[in-house]
């Protein structure tokens, strides 16, 4: 395997061929926040919080999905950066209804958690609180919509580590929302198992065990390090 | 020429009012209305929501008796799933009701009116207030600030916050006591209790310094409604309604929460976002009936327990059958602390609390439920109607306050004749005017579930509805 030598924020550092950025912040203590990336999922790049600068490119590139390359200069964090990152966190908080008092992630919530992080003491964007409705009709979950931020990790644990694929994104930019089968209420799906995965590793309140109660979300994640354990040392990677 | 007078804002209530009062053609008070001129729309903003949440949206509605709304939707919540709520869970949602009753009439009466008292009616308004009280009686105003803080703390060693605890769910409750909290509470106790009965003795010895708002303050024959227990004895949060005359006999008793609607009417005025509920019987406005303090203690047989009993007893000597003036709200207000304190700590000496079996699971069962518990201020509903997801269809809250209506606008007209001398608004009027509505102790946030300020305005209107006067606090 070759190992890469490249500069993050001003050190030498050196990686793995296989290596994100990600991977290396992580590995060095770099703090980057992140929404959609999930440690055991595939990486997308959706949610954009952890943007880099790399010296001679004019695009600023995601470090989830960013290999190590020899030479790279890496910028974690920088006025526009800290700028963009904010101003995400805040689009986000704007486009649906985020109501922390009476959620059930609050406390537990990864938006939560990275708002404080990025410095959002305020939105300056208006908020558009769109109409959505809760699906209620499975038995053990529920979704709401209000509360979704289109990380899309409810569509890839359902389609890489249950198999199911019973989740999927329908429509486009501010339309766009998650559906369970074509569209159909998730109580009435066949492809869903009721495995509850895709709650587990929902980042806000979007996924919610009917029985918990406001605050009381407690998510459970441990399926996801046995299995990436299993799948880079076992024989049943995919 | 009839004329007007209006009291805007209302000062030391929770929320915001104004009051007119009406002059007749020949200059005597011909009417007063209370208004509540705010909405919040609560129960819209719950529509759509899954049932399950509404015991943690509701309790928004207050921030001084969030409690209660918590117990009244998850009692109406465990309707909906049609469960048993295990003991443990019952007892703990009565200790936390009794907690928040000390500590929301401990600020009623220490904070908010206790000034009007100690410093006068006609003492400086800028220093009539628990600071000028704390100047002039600073024991009182510490043992009514550690009152009111122990109330609190034990709201937070059983639910774990004071204000919105989210621990209340349907079924149950989300965490049992443990036996490190139920010491910290019962290490507060004594003084508490204390507390209770050394203030009680001394406001009943002041009796004869208060004949005369026990006279004008809501002094009226109506009917009231409490929560009592199977035996009639005082029950804040797993009884069922009485209802009684002005003589104290029982026109309705063990009468389900969830049948209000068969007992209790409710009229729309154009001029107030409150409701006015009347019993069903006697017709609007002559079912007028009171809840609350005054009401509980004029409901219950007994208190069911041994110093509240005897307190109870010298509270009856105010009255002949039922007591009527909502003057002797702030008696009744002290006999209740007295018996919370002494029911916690019978129901912290029950093994059973420390229970970890809490919570009942259980789906969906039903379309339509209704919680009720007394709040401080009286009786609360929570009216839920639900589709087959549990997703909330309807909300319907009937609240304390609003049930006092057309008792507050009764007791404003009675003071207002017996003070009023011409078409000035004179501070001697206006600072009876708002002692005898903060005796009913109202919370307008509660009520029209409004947001709002303590706030009062007071008009004076002449029989064409000209304004002849106005103040503003």
């Amino acid at each position: 395997m070759t190992v890469r030598t490249l500069t993050l924020d001003g050190e030498p550092v050196s990686a793995r061929e296989d290596e994100t950025i990600l991977d290396l912040c992580r590995e060095h203590g770099v703090p980057l926040p992140t929404l959609c990336h999930l440690e055991g999922l595939s990486a997308v790049g959706a949610c954009r919080l952890c943007l880099v600068e790399v010296k001679g490119s004019p695009r600023l590139q995601p470090a989830c999905t960013l290999r190590a390359e020899e030479g790279m200069e890496i910028t974690t964090s920088s006025d526009r950066l800290r700028r963009y990152r904010r101003q995400l966190v805040e689009l986000l908080l704007a486009e649906r209804s985020h109501v922390c008092a009476v959620c059930v992630a609050n406390g537990r919530c990864e938006l939560q958690e990275v708002a404080a992080a990025v410095g959002v003491d305020h939105v300056r964007y208006p908020y558009r609180h769109p109409v959505t409705a809760l699906d209620a009709s499975h038995p053990r979950f529920v979704l709401d919509q209000g509360r979704c931020i289109l990380c899309t990790r409810c569509v890839r644990v359902c389609d890489e580590i249950e198999g199911a694929h019973t989740w999927d994104v329908a429509g486009r930019g501010a339309g766009a929302r998650v559906v369970s089968d074509l569209a159909s209420p998730w109580g009435r799906s066949d492809s869903c198992t009721a495995c509850g995965k895709c709650v587990q590793v929902c980042p806000t309140g979007a996924l919610f065990e009917q029985l918990q109660p406001a605050g009381g979300g407690v998510k459970r994640r441990e399926f996801l390090t046995f299995r990436t354990r299993a799948r880079e040392q076992g024989p049943w990677g995919r | 020429m009839s004329q007007r007078l209006v009291i805007d804002p209302v000062t030391r209530i929770e929320g915001h009012a104004r009051i007119t009062i009406q002059l007749g053609d020949d200059g005597e008070v011909a009417d007063a209305r209370f208004h509540v001129t705010e909405f919040r729309g609560f129960e819209r903003f719950c529509e759509g929501r899954s049932f399950r949440e509404l015991p943690a949206i509701t309790s928004r509605i207050c921030g001084i008796c969030p409690v209660s709304h918590e117990l009244a939707s998850a009692r109406a919540c465990d309707a909906l799933l049609a469960v048993d709520v295990p003991d443990a869970a019952k007892a703990l949602r009565k200790l936390v009701n009794l907690a928040q009753l000390v500590q929301s009439h401990a600020l009623s009466f220490f904070h908010l009116s206790s000034p009007d008292w100690i410093l006068g009616y006609d003492s400086d308004p800028a220093r009539r207030n628990v600071l000028g009280l704390a100047e002039a009686r600073p024991e009182l105003a510490r043992q009514g600030i550690r009152l009111r803080q122990w109330g609190q703390q034990v709201i937070e060693a059983v639910a774990g916050r004071r204000v919105h605890p989210g621990w209340a769910v349907p079924g149950g409750v989300a965490r049992p006591l443990s036996a490190a909290a139920r010491e910290r509470i019962l290490a507060g106790l004594p003084e508490a209790l204390a507390t209770a009965r050394q203030t009680l003795g001394w406001f009943a010895g002041t009796a004869a310094d208060h004949q005369e708002e026990a006279r004008v303050f809501g002094n009226f024959p109506s009917l009231f409604m409490a929560m009592v227990g199977p035996e009639g004895e005082l029950e804040h949060t797993d009884g069922k309604l009485r209802f009684v005359d002005e003589r104290g006999a029982v026109l309705a008793d063990q009468v389900e929460p969830r049948d209000h609607r068969a007992w209790i009417g409710e009229a729309v005025e154009p001029w107030s976002y409150l409701k006015f509920p009347y019993y069903l019987k006697h017709g609007y406005p002559g079912g007028l009936y009171r809840v609350g303090p005054l009401a509980r203690l004029n409901c219950c047989a007994r208190a069911g327990t041994p110093l509240a009993d005897e307190a109870l007893a010298g509270f009856r000597q105010l009255g002949r059958g039922a007591v009527l003036s909502s003057f002797h709200a702030h008696h009744a207000r002290l006999v209740e602390i007295l018996y919370a304190v002494e029911r916690i700590e019978q129901l912290l000496a029950d093994p059973g609390i420390l229970s970890d079996e809490v919570c009942a699971v259980a789906l969906r069962s039903r379309r339509r439920a209704v919680g009720a518990c007394e709040a401080p201020r009286g009786t609360l509903f929570h009216d839920y109607e639900v589709d087959r997801d549990g997703l909330v269809e309807r909300v319907d809250l009937l609240i304390a306050t609003g049930q006092n209506n057309l008792a507050m606008n009764r007791t404003v007209a009675q003071i207002a004749r017996h003070y009023l001398s011409g078409q000035r608004l004179e501070e001697g009027l206006l600072n009876r005017v708002e002692a005898g509505i903060r005796a009913f102790d109202p919370c307008l946030s509660c009520s029209t579930h409004a947001a709002g300020k303590m706030a009062m305005v007071v008009e004076l209107l002449g029989g064409q509805g000209e304004l002849l006067d106005a103040a503003t606090r």
